[in-house]
């Protein structure tokens, strides 16, 4: 199969390119790139009109939810959404049922998702057994069996001397434990950040050093011992103060950010909106300032959705009962490009570094390239194409947003992969 | 009460102009009770239903002795724990009995926010008898009615919420409602019971009752929630009652009488001492009374505009 893209603004920040490019992409592969390439008879020509192509997307921290929970997301239809999302690539929490802490159980995934090649799996298996905290997972097995790094997402190994084994033994497989920083013991308390709109609204908190006590603790062991370590949905200005202090000691840590934590803050509980109901909790305004500082001096990463997709009859409940989690594969790039490209807060390199070079330089996988003789994986960007959020409309099984009805400027249009193509219809 | 107010959900979201309209209200419904015959045929045909998901008795049998004087229907639905572990959602029970052609619920639910969840899922008006630690708009509204009755004005009034603060829908209604009307509004208690950014209603902070019993006019003293004690709020019952239970040698040092409110049920010798409670300046059994008339006012206010 041969596809052409013709006048291309191509932009991939490994090498150092950003411009209008043709490129010829046959069985997969890249095969000629330059300025008005043309002659060859082929399958698909797609004039993209100086819109963007990009190394494939990649969202390095979604929820499957298969096996165990197929009625809010399964693997088909999660590898749709990151698609339609504009994401070539994937990797998945291990808060299945089973729990993701066997190679049977990775093996499964991988299996699964190899049915549709289209976007590329990689499953992230549990710190613990049950991601209870309490004895390792038969890391290395589990690694042999696929999985890209390690992490009990949901809660937080508590254990210090847990975490220390952890970080000690992943780090003869080079692969990052992925920890999401929760003190459980500080936020019994409830599903919101203790703050002036919370105490408004009359909801019951969590204080922000919740996430922060445990970023400070893992870093401090991370000092002592071996180990690459990486913060997830980092969500507070005094874990983005951490993370940069540590980065500055030459610690290797990183850490990744939602965009429902820099742009969603929690002013916005005012009428108990469940889909608004994410752990770690929405922070306030001032949190979100200092995430999108973080994104902008180097100190954040990566950005990932925390994909968290609940049925409809779980997030129409009391806000108490409802459970933590928006789904976001699909918002994701429009909310960043609306909030970070079109207001020059970032550079459209800086995005494709954060949402596809750093994401998988931290799970160790290889970064797609946009030049000859390289396999194609690509996303297609329209950045001024106009929508409003619908998530009817969305190929996620779940509707559960936290962005909907939100005016975005700038959507992913296709993803190329190997063999494999996705055109969205907003592809005119 | 105009267009904006269909339910009833919080003092929140009321202005100083929609409160006085229903404490004016609950004046003239307080002259129906106070007749040998207290009824009235204002909601002959409406069908309340008081859906209850927490225990309580107090609120419930005023709520209900209030839709009967309203010659409403009334349907009790009472639930021990939430909906979830009954294994129907509150949106399916609530649903359901809406579908027999209800037009008033009223309800009360641990969950903060229940109340407005109902509200965008029914037709029904929905009033808000206590969500989570949220509000708990009616106590608050025959709290003010009593002070009102009693000052003849709210403006510059000073009322000291004692207990519990950062747990109690009674306080945030009442911070929430007395500002708004012009009275000032202060809190004391120990620091692990009062939560942070009150600043932003400006209300005073009080750690040291004598303090509090020294500024204020109504010492409004909620009930100390026992389990709170277990959950190591703070250290003991007796280490509260120590140093803040009201008691007559305490009220005795104020250069002037207090008036003392309290929501029930009280924790006799706990939050609260019996001599004072039933003392002269008590006017506990009056918010009772007056508990009654003002549920009739937002029952009327919110039903009328239905039928």
């Amino acid at each position: 199969m041969k596809i052409q893209l013709k006048n291309a603004r191509v932009v991939d920040p490994t090498l150092g390119i950003d411009g209008l490019f043709d490129i010829l992409i046959v069985n997969g592969i890249i095969q000629e790139m330059g300025h008005h390439l043309g002659g060859n008879p082929v399958n698909y020509e797609i004039n993209m009109r100086s819109r963007m192509v990009v190394p494939g997307l990649f969202d390095m921290h979604i929820h499957l939810r298969e096996p165990g929970f197929e009625y809010k997301e399964d693997i088909m239809s999660g590898i749709s959404a990151a698609a339609n999302g504009g994401f070539t690539g994937v990797a998945c929490m291990p808060n299945t049922d089973p729990v993701m802490d066997s190679a049977d159980v990775v093996k499964y995934v991988i299996d699964r998702a190899s049915h549709n090649p289209l976007v590329s799996v990689f499953p992230i298996a549990a710190i613990t057994v049950g991601r209870k905290g309490e004895q390792l997972s038969e890391m290395r097995d589990l690694a042999e069996s696929g999985a890209v790094g390690f992490s009990d997402d949901g809660s937080s190994v508590l254990d210090s001397q847990i975490m220390r084994l952890a970080l000690e033994y992943s780090s003869m497989l080079n692969l990052p434990i992925i920890q999401h920083c929760e003190d459980s013991s500080l936020t019994k308390g409830g599903p919101a950040n203790e703050s002036r709109n919370s105490v408004r609204y009359g909801l019951k908190m969590q204080h922000h050093l919740a996430e922060e006590l445990i970023l400070q603790r893992d870093l401090k062991l991370l000092q002592a011992f071996s180990g690459k370590y990486h913060a997830t949905h980092i969500s507070t200005a005094g874990s983005v103060d951490l993370v940069k202090n540590a980065k500055r000691n030459g610690l290797p840590v990183t850490c990744d950010v939602t965009p429902h934590h820099l742009f969603l803050d929690d002013s916005l509980l005012f009428d108990y909106d469940t889909n608004l109901k994410v752990n770690p909790p929405l922070r306030t305004k001032e949190d979100c300032e200092a995430l999108i500082e973080g994104l902008r001096d180097g100190t954040i990463d990566a950005i990932a959705s925390d994909h968290a997709p609940h049925a409809i009859h779980e997030k129409e409940v009391e806000f108490d009962a409802a459970p933590f989690g928006m789904i976001g594969l699909e918002t994701t790039l429009g909310v960043i490009m609306t909030k970070l490209y079109h207001t020059r807060i970032l550079s459209i390199s800086e995005i494709v570094s954060l949402l596809s070079v750093n994401p998988r330089k931290i799970l160790g996988l290889p970064i797609p390239k946009i030049e000859p003789g390289a396999s194609a994986e690509v996303t297609l960007i329209d950045p001024d194409l106009e929508w409003t959020v619908n998530p009817e409309e969305f190929l996620s099984k779940s509707r559960n947003s936290g962005f909907r009805n939100w005016k975005l400027k700038g959507s992913p249009v296709g993803i190329i992969h190997g063999q494999k193509m996705f055109l969205s219809a907003r592809l005119r | 009460m105009n267009d904006g107010i269909r339910h009833l959900l919080g003092l929140r979201e009321l202005t100083a102009e929609e409160i006085t309209e229903i404490l004016d209200t609950a004046k003239s419904f307080r002259e129906v009770i106070d007749r040998p015959i207290k009824k009235v045929p204002t909601l002959q045909g409406t069908t309340v239903v008081n859906l209850f998901f927490e225990s309580s008795t107090r609120t419930r049998i005023s709520f209900e002795l209030a839709e009967r004087r309203l010659s409403a229907d009334v349907v009790n639905f009472t639930v021990s724990g939430s909906s979830v572990s009954k294994g129907e959602t509150l949106k399916d029970t609530a649903r359901n009995i809406e579908a027999m052609r209800t037009d008033i619920v009223v309800i009360r639910h641990s969950s903060t926010g229940a109340p407005h969840l109902l509200s965008r899922l029914l037709k029904s008006a929905v009033i808000n008898a206590g969500d989570g630690i949220n509000e708990h708009p009616t106590q608050a509204l025959l709290d003010m009615y009593t002070m009102r009755s009693k000052f003849s004005t709210l403006q510059g009034l000073r009322v000291c919420i004692v207990g519990d603060i950062a747990h109690s829908r009674v306080a945030r209604s009442n911070i929430f409602g007395l500002t708004k009307m012009g009275a000032r509004v202060g809190v004391c208690g120990p620091r692990t019971l009062i939560p942070s950014y009150l600043d932003q209603f400006g209300v005073i902070e009080f750690y040291d009752i004598d303090r509090a019993i020294e500024w204020a006019d109504v010492l409004n003293v909620l009930r100390i929630q026992l389990e709170r004690e277990a959950g190591g709020q703070f250290p003991s019952i007796r280490e509260y009652r120590l140093y803040w239970g009201i008691n007559r040698q305490r009220l005795e040092k104020a250069r002037k009488e207090l008036v003392i409110m309290h929501p029930g049920p009280i924790n006799r010798g706990v939050e609260l001492d019996g001599d004072v409670a039933d003392g002269q300046t008590s006017l506990i059994l009056d918010q009772v009374t007056n508990g009654v008339a003002v549920r009739m006012a937002v029952l009327y206010l919110t039903g009328v505009r239905k039928s």
